[in-house]
């Protein structure tokens, strides 16, 4: 054992003050990014890659068909009108599909929209591939305009059989503000 | 430490200014009975509130921030530093160290809570009023949606957090190296035992907490996004990070009961302790397991499956070392010579109620039945159990038991038996039908409740009453005894208790064991 | 000795008893749900598995207390120093220390295979006939149909209980704080999924008798669902602390036939496509007066009198608010009043009924402002 103080009372004070600063950095080092790493691993709250889908599927499922259902939900002081283009598709696993979302910014004044995604069930999640999003970005709008916000994702083949809808639902948050004063710290 | 026969400095800075074990030991217990009190008044409002049907007292947003202050005046402010003040007097005189090992820490441990409370207490007369998310405090609630008090709040928990950390460090370094020769870890009496172990998980987890609110504070004023999912955080983190720290705690809060009770009930039984190793190993195996159960607080966030059994083995797995423990307090009763004084009196209420609030616990731990008793009432009813049947019980159980000690006066027998019973009954009717609303439906934390719920509630208001006002014949009893007791002299002032602290004269003197104890090698812990 | 051992056992049992002849008195008494003490089985296979789980644990805990305070209760009785008795000096014993660590362990892995099996079943989310968006909003619930066509049914449910009731100033009704101006609707026999989310902080959406308990999490949504097999009306609560009014929030679950069930889903269909025409059309003052009075005397006259003399609330005849500028007026209405009982109805009235009852309260009462409120208006309001 190292001995830090000839004090033996002030040495094992010494170390746990040290073993006391560790786990608060444990919470920030480990804590948050393993958080983070599981929440992509076992699909916790339905999180999806934040980043685009770039391996090829081996084929296109023709046998099954999943049925993809759309939600749009707006957060709290959000005034855009925010929905799917299609609420449902009928898609054929490892094949890839497009659709959009459409957004309108009512008022007037340029804004920034976040979208966070969610799965359902959540261990559909990981079997859920976006290669484009419009959730990968902050989306800016100009007052009183509209846009169509793309998506263009692929269920994996290997999505368990038992699986035969998935529910992908996106809250669109207002980060005009986060986003102003990321410009403004840079 | 150049004058080892000086007495106590005069007036206040002996308080001030004191290094003394035992008057800081004094300072935490009037501390912690002031914040008992305080959130006690806390509660009374509450049931005052639900009494009845409908609004009556208080508007919603003020009742929220009683619950929220009642759980953590109570869990900061009276059950830890109980404790630690039991601590201060008891460890030292217990292992034959003049001391704690670094009594300047040990001040300052104790001179920053008076300050923190008062400030945390100020809240309610801020804008917004006191922080109103409860005791376990949930983002978004208390972030985003928070009063601006809530800045305040974070700066408290770190400021009780760090007085923890500094009192954990104290018993730990004073029972690793301060120990009288030939006292062995093994021959160390429980409750020394079991709050070296506390003193571990309270290092190991107050700076996660410290996290949890530090994030809340970035997340507040600085733009980070720790758990707001706009920015890529999420608010089931704050959750995980808390019970972390939050289950643990619980933990932090019941050993040193548990310690108390094992030295209480075998003076009363005049019988050694039954299974002193297992008692070791089973307090050990509570801690261990304490980390890795906390996700069983969140069984409704959504939680994968494999979660949801990995948290509901591991948290039914906490009942075998539990059942342990209760197993021996009643074999050492066990063919013993019992006698019923109100330090028995209490250890007996804490062994039947704490094992029914063990059984609810372990109803609680079943994931799939926990979908219908989470966040009702009956979980309310649970953790008073352990928490006020279990660790406040055991800490009067400690007063009336080493108070006689202390000052050398004996406390009334027949007035300390009466606050048992009253105590007890009062309890009963609070908690016990909690158990039946929290079942037929009731969520907890809610102001105003649906009809069929008006008996029950207006049984557990009055059991409050009762069980509150009970507190004031305890707060006079130990005055009295103080001022006016009937002075006693005998160095074991009970005739079954074993232990070094039975060795110093009564009252204790303001020094003891300047020189070291001889313990006899023979005779094992006490 | 053998009587009085039975004695002490009886006083052992004395609160276990106790315990147990209030379960049964709660069972005879379940019909009128007056101080149940037990939870329910309700309507569905899931609540039923639960509720067996859930007595099964509760009796193996009865059981162990009986034994471990029946021993506790001898000891004390027999063991008494005033007896005479001399104290033994056991403190160990290898062997009955082992058997009471592994026998616990068994029961437990006994208890884990029950637990097991309806956390399984509860997890089978798959094969749903319909499914519903929950959100939970600071203080009310959104309930959303999900369809294939994408004109989904939606509406928000509020409490329903006055005012007057909460604050004591009425007589409180039969399902005080526990009904909503419009419950959800699901058929019976039917896999009803949920989908639950929230719009600002943690709710939790809790059907006792539906035995679904689900945190609402802003961003993220979760999933659960019922199987109801009976019809009737089910009340719940909101079970997460969520602000000031998480105890005004109760959740109605009207479960129905298949037949009504679809009868009324039809009808809210074509309620909203009328109101979706409605919006874009323009009203004369008669028009909306007389829609209006119909929408006053349903969500204000509780409060603010049929003659709009006023009672709980302020006078509306004569008010300042209701014959000064249109949009403050637009503004309580929509948004309420904070830290007042005036709530805000934006979200509890549909832009023409909130056009209409707006323009009704200016030129009703002797308020001749003779102005009026078009849906446009309100939606522009309300869009800032």
């Amino acid at each position: 054992m190292i001995r830090i103080s000839a004090n033996p009372a002030i040495d094992t004070a010494i170390k746990l003050v040290a073993v006391a600063a560790c786990m608060f950095a444990f919470v920030f080092v480990v804590m948050v990014p393993l958080y983070n790493v599981l929440c992509d691993a076992l699909g916790i709250n339905g999180k999806t890659s934040g980043q685009a889908y770039t391996a090829v599927q081996s084929g296109v499922d023709e046998e099954r068909t999943v049925t993809i259902q759309f939600v749009a939900t707006n957060n709290e002081g959000m005034p855009w009108e925010f929905s799917p283009g299609k609420t449902v598709m009928k898609v054929h696993p490892g094949a890839s599909n497009d659709t959009v979302f459409y957004a309108f910014n009512p008022l007037p004044k340029d804004m920034v929209a976040q979208a966070i995604p969610s799965v359902s069930p959540s261990r559909a999640a990981g079997y859920f591939h976006k290669t484009e999003c419009f959730c990968f970005n902050q989306q800016p709008l100009a007052g009183e305009s509209s846009a169509e916000m793309p998506l263009v994702f692929i269920v994996d083949r290997d999505l368990p059989r038992d699986i035969h809808t998935i529910t992908l639902s996106y809250t669109i948050f207002d980060v005009t503000d986060m986003a102003g004063a990321a410009v403004a710290t840079r | 430490m150049g004058d080892h026969h000086h007495g106590p400095a005069k007036g206040l800075s002996r308080w001030l200014f004191t290094t003394n074990h035992k008057d800081i030991g004094t300072m935490y217990l009037w501390f912690s009975f002031a914040m008992f009190i305080l959130g006690g008044s806390f509660a009374m409002i509450i049931r005052a509130e639900l009494f009845q049907p409908g609004m009556q007292l208080v508007d919603p947003l003020f009742f929220n921030q009683m619950t929220t202050l009642h759980g953590l005046v109570m869990v900061f402010g009276a059950i830890m530093p109980s404790f630690v003040g039991l601590a201060n007097w008891m460890i030292p005189m217990m292992i034959g160290a003049p001391d704690m090992a670094l009594p300047r820490m040990n001040n300052w441990s104790f001179w920053i809570l008076p300050p923190a409370f008062l400030l945390l207490a100020s809240t309610l007369f801020m804008e917004g009023g006191a922080p109103q998310a409860g005791w376990t405090f949930y983002a978004p609630l208390s972030t985003t949606y928070a009063p601006p008090s809530v800045t305040i709040f974070i700066f408290c928990i770190h400021v009780l957090g760090i007085s923890s950390i500094m009192g954990s460090i104290n018993i730990i370094a004073t029972v690793m190296n301060l120990r009288a020769p030939g006292m062995t870890y093994m021959k160390m009496p429980l409750f020394v035992w079991t709050w070296l172990i506390t003193a571990f998980l309270l290092v190991a987890v107050m700076p996660v907490l410290a996290g949890a609110v530090t994030m809340m504070l970035m997340d507040v004023h600085f733009g980070t996004s720790f758990f707001s999912a706009a920015g890529g955080g999420d608010p089931v983190l704050f959750q995980h990070v808390f019970w972390f720290f939050g289950h643990p705690e619980v933990y932090i809060i019941i050993l040193p009961a548990f310690g108390v009770v094992s030295q209480i009930i075998p003076a009363f039984s005049r019988k050694p302790l039954f299974g002193y190793d297992s008692m070791v190993y089973a307090t050990a195996s509570i801690a261990f397991l304490s980390f890795i159960v906390w996700a069983h607080h969140m069984y409704t966030v959504g939680m994968p499956i494999a979660g949801e059994l990995f948290f509901m083995y591991a948290t039914m797995l906490i009942a075998v070392p539990t059942g342990v423990k209760v197993f021996n307090w009643i074999s050492t009763m066990w063919r013993g010579a019992l006698t019923f004084e109100t330090p028995m009196l209490f250890s007996l209420g804490f062994l039947v109620l704490f094992t029914i609030g063990g059984f609810t616990g372990l109803m609680l731990s079943i994931a799939p039945a926990d979908f219908q008793y989470h966040d009702s009432y009956f979980v309310v009813a649970h953790f008073h159990y352990v928490m006020v049947a279990g660790a406040v019980f055991s800490m009067t159980a400690a007063v009336y038991y080493w108070l006689p000690k202390w000052c050398g006066r004996m406390y009334n027998e027949t007035m300390g038996k009466t606050h048992f019973w009253i105590s007890f009954i009062g309890f009963n009717l609070t908690f016990f039908p909690q158990h039946f609303v929290g079942l037929a439906g009731m969520p907890r934390r809610i102001p105003d409740y649906a009809l069929q719920f008006t008996d029950f509630n207006m049984m557990s208001s009055i059991g409050a009453f009762i069980y509150g006002s009970s507190q004031i014949l305890f707060l006079y009893n130990v005055i009295a005894t103080i001022v006016a007791g009937k002075p006693t002299s005998d160095e074991k002032v009970w005739d079954g208790a074993e232990g070094l602290e039975w060795t110093v004269p009564t009252p204790a003197p303001y020094h003891t064991f300047e020189t070291p104890p001889k313990i006899d090698p023979v005779h094992a812990h006490s | 000795m053998f009587l009085r051992a039975k004695r002490l056992g009886a006083l052992a049992l004395g609160p276990v008893l106790m315990l147990v002849g209030l379960l049964c008195a709660g069972t005879a008494a379940a019909a009128s749900k007056v101080n149940e003490v037990n939870m329910s089985p309700g309507a569905t296979s899931v609540g039923q598995s639960i509720f067996d789980l859930h007595m099964t644990i509760f009796w193996i805990c009865v059981i162990i207390g009986v034994l471990v305070f029946g021993v506790m209760f001898y000891s004390i009785y027999y063991h008494r120093k005033s007896r005479g008795v001399t104290p033994a000096t056991f403190h160990e014993s290898t062997k009955v220390e082992i058997a009471w660590t592994v026998v616990p362990f068994f029961i437990l892995v006994a208890m884990a295979v029950p637990a097991t099996s309806t956390l399984l079943e509860i997890y089978d989310f798959e094969d749903a006939e319909m499914d519903v968006l929950i959100t939970g909003y600071q203080w009310k619930w959104k309930y959303e149909y999900l369809n294939e066509t994408g004109d989904n049914v939606q509406f928000f449910s509020n409490l329903r209980t006055p005012q007057g009731e909460i604050y004591n100033t009425e007589e409180k009704g039969e399902h005080y704080l526990l009904e909503v101006d419009e419950p959800l609707v699901i058929p019976v026999d039917t896999k009803v999924r949920f989908l639950v989310t929230a719009n600002d902080v943690i709710h939790a959406w809790w059907v006792p008798e539906l035995a679904v308990k689900k945190d609402a999490i802003p961003g993220f949504i979760n999933e659960t669902w019922t199987h109801a097999t009976e019809e009737g009306v089910y009340r719940g609560q909101c079970a997460e602390l969520c602000g000031k009014d998480h105890g005004f929030m109760p959740i109605v679950v009207n479960v129905v036939s298949k037949e009504e069930y679809a009868t009324w889903i039809g009808e809210k269909q074509a309620e909203a496509a009328e109101i979706k025409k409605l919006m874009a059309q323009s009203f004369t003052l008669d028009e909306l007066m007389e829609r209006g009075k119909g929408v006053y005397d349903r969500s204000c006259a509780a409060c603010h009198g049929a003659g709009g003399e006023g009672g709980l609330g302020k006078p509306i005849a004569g008010s300042p608010i209701a014959t000064g500028d249109l949009s403050g007026h637009l503004e309580v209405g929509i948004n309420g009043v904070p830290g007042t009982a005036m709530q805000a109805f934006g979200g509890q009235l549909n832009d023409v009924d909130m056009a209409a009852v707006i323009t009704y309260q200016r030129n009703a009462f002797g308020n001749n402002m003779g102005d009026m409120v078009q849906p446009i208006d309100v939606f522009n309001h309300k869009k800032g």
